[in-house]
């Protein structure tokens, strides 16, 4: 039998080899080209090439955490995409966020999640918060060699802790950086190109222990202000009905506000701000 | 050249044959069925955490009677097969065929190369829409493939167990009696004589692949669940209540993967432990 020939068409070694628990891992050995940083880019810069995605905000309350995200996308002074959707749950108890190229973005949330979920069904249990949030530092590090060349992905990770041992901490926020991270922050966060303007208006509005009930309104409030100074973040488009994408994960798990739900917040916030417009 | 002698392949593949088959019938025995409510795995099972019946996929769930260590191994190259096409290509995409086709090839290819096949025989069951829309599919230790439509039973004294269940299966039947069904079937052998026995619930391992959830179907049946099916007081042909609890389910969320983490699933923690059950190692003989 020639080397290298295998008629029986069974599934390959690797797949059936003793070894990690890591969906990457095995993707690095079996199919390196779906990989997102893998791919060897020729030098020069990217950035103009692929729409970027903006502004994400995290909050965490005490009964969970909320992360929502504005609807725009945009390559230069033009929106590529006026309801782009940059918020997933990663899995049932945690949420994730890119700012950042938009493509490499999505896939990069589509690959996390099922790394998360593969880990689950091989081993039977779910990750800790603490390891999700490395395997995803560990993802965005991999795709260093492309952010440099302006291809950049930043996420924003928060989740509900099943092992917090006090539930008012539970809920918790994990932030990046292009070279990994993760950095835990204490409250809220934000990231993408209208941060600056949102960790501002949390930085007023939050206050330790609020629900998150009053933690969505809080998010849309400082995506609302980012959206004021920043023009790669959209604000709510009352017209065509499209509002920022807000979730929450609490001890019930993963829940994204109905298209309803969001709509009576931003009509709210809207409404407040015919009044006072700088909130 | 050292002298080789000649061996009949035909004897060869007899022998190994055997073996397996030999292998397969001193263990337990798991059964497959469809329901109005999905499908339907109940094994023998004296540990709580070395798992038979696992999920695969979505909508695919795979049970195995025979050596641990090998279906194992079987089963984490199946979920690994399953979550490289979902991302390849997507959720929607990936079926119970080409996995029992997969699976079919690798038992194939291990029985004909290797000195000693796998002693296993496996189920993958994909749920559909309705019941005439489920599959469940046999796997031998050979790499033959059948596919079992309404039910199936492996392992010990299979066919025993089949007769039982031939008699009566109903695809529309509810959760609660498909259990009972499956228990009577399971118990009916491997008593004194081969007489009919009680197995009681921390024995059994039991799940569901639900045909109502949307993303990821596959439920344990644990604990208070399964006692109370086992004595009639729950189950409807609605899906059963866990004890932890349950997610609330959210409006849609768009691709990837909204719908999947919505529905979140119970058995995403470690079920709650019952009272009484007995621990036992993967080398364990009652495992098998």
């Amino acid at each position: 039998m020639a080397t290298g020939f295998d008629p029986s068409g069974r599934l390959p070694d690797v797949f059936t080899n003793a070894g990690t628990s890591s969906f990457t891992q095995f993707l690095s050995q079996v199919a390196p080209e779906l990989m997102p940083g893998r791919r060897p880019l020729p030098p020069g810069t990217a950035a103009n090439l692929a729409p970027h995605a903006t502004t994400i905000v995290a909050i965490a309350a005490s009964d969970g955490v909320v992360m929502a995200g504005d609807r725009r996308a945009t390559m230069g002074n033009l929106i590529a995409s006026r309801d782009i959707e940059k918020v997933h749950p990663a899995d049932e108890y945690s949420l994730v966020g890119i700012a950042g190229t938009a493509g490499i973005g999505i896939e990069l949330m589509r690959l996390f999640q099922v790394e998360l979920e593969h880990y689950e069904k091989i081993e039977g249990v779910m990750l800790s918060l603490d390891g999700k949030a490395n395997r995803l530092a560990a993802m965005i590090r991999g795709n260093l060699g492309a952010a440099m060349q302006g291809l950049a992905v930043v996420p924003l990770f928060a989740g509900f802790d099943l092992s917090a041992t006090d539930p008012a901490k539970a809920g918790r926020i994990f932030s990046y950086d292009v070279t990994g991270g993760p950095y835990e922050e204490r409250g809220y966060d934000a990231i993408g190109s209208g941060s600056i303007f949102a960790n501002s208006a949390l930085k007023k509005r939050f206050r330790a222990g609020i629900t998150v009930a009053d933690a969505t309104r809080l998010a849309v409030e400082a995506l609302y202000d980012a959206a004021d100074d920043d023009t790669a973040t959209g604000g709510p488009d009352l017209t065509r009905r499209i509002f920022p994408v807000v979730m929450t994960a609490t001890a019930e798990g993963t829940h994204r506000l109905t298209d309803d739900e969001t709509a009576a917040i931003a009509n709210a916030v809207v409404s407040a701000r015919m009044e006072n417009p700088g909130g | 050249m050292a002298m080789q002698f000649y061996t009949n392949i035909d004897q060869i593949m007899r022998d190994r044959s055997e073996l397996a088959r030999k292998g397969i019938s001193r263990g337990r025995s798991a059964v497959a069925m469809t329901y109005t409510g999905g499908v339907l795995f109940v094994a023998e099972n004296l540990s709580s955490s070395l798992h038979k019946i696992s999920e695969i996929y979505d909508r695919i769930g795979f049970a195995a009677v025979g050596r641990y260590n090998e279906f194992e191994n079987l089963r984490r190259a199946g979920v690994r097969m399953a979550d490289l096409n979902g991302l390849s290509y997507d959720r929607r995409d990936v079926t119970g065929l080409a996995l029992a086709n997969a699976y079919a090839q690798t038992l194939g290819a291990i029985f004909s190369d290797q000195q000693k096949p796998f002693e296993v025989e496996i189920c993958v069951a994909e749920v559909g829409i309705t019941p005439a829309d489920d599959q469940i599919y046999r796997l031998a230790y050979d790499g033959s493939v059948n596919d079992e439509p309404g039910f199936m039973a492996m392992g010990g004294q299979a066919e025993a167990i089949a007769n039982v269940l031939k008699g009566a299966h109903q695809a529309d039947m509810s959760l609660a009696d498909a259990v009972k069904l499956a228990v009577r079937a399971l118990s009916s052998v491997g008593g004194d004589g081969g007489a009919a026995r009680t197995i009681a619930a921390n024995q059994l391992e039991a799940a569901v692949l639900d045909r109502a959830r949307r993303g990821r179907t596959f439920r344990r049946l644990t604990g208070s669940v399964l006692i109370d099916l086992l004595n009639g007081n729950g189950g409807s042909a609605a899906a059963p209540p866990s004890s932890t609890p349950k997610p609330k389910p959210s409006g849609n969320g768009s691709d990837p993967g909204g719908d999947k983490a919505a529905e979140g699933k119970e058995s995403a923690k470690p079920p709650a432990k019952g009272p009484d059950k007995p621990t036992s190692s993967a080398g364990s003989a009652d495992l098998e």
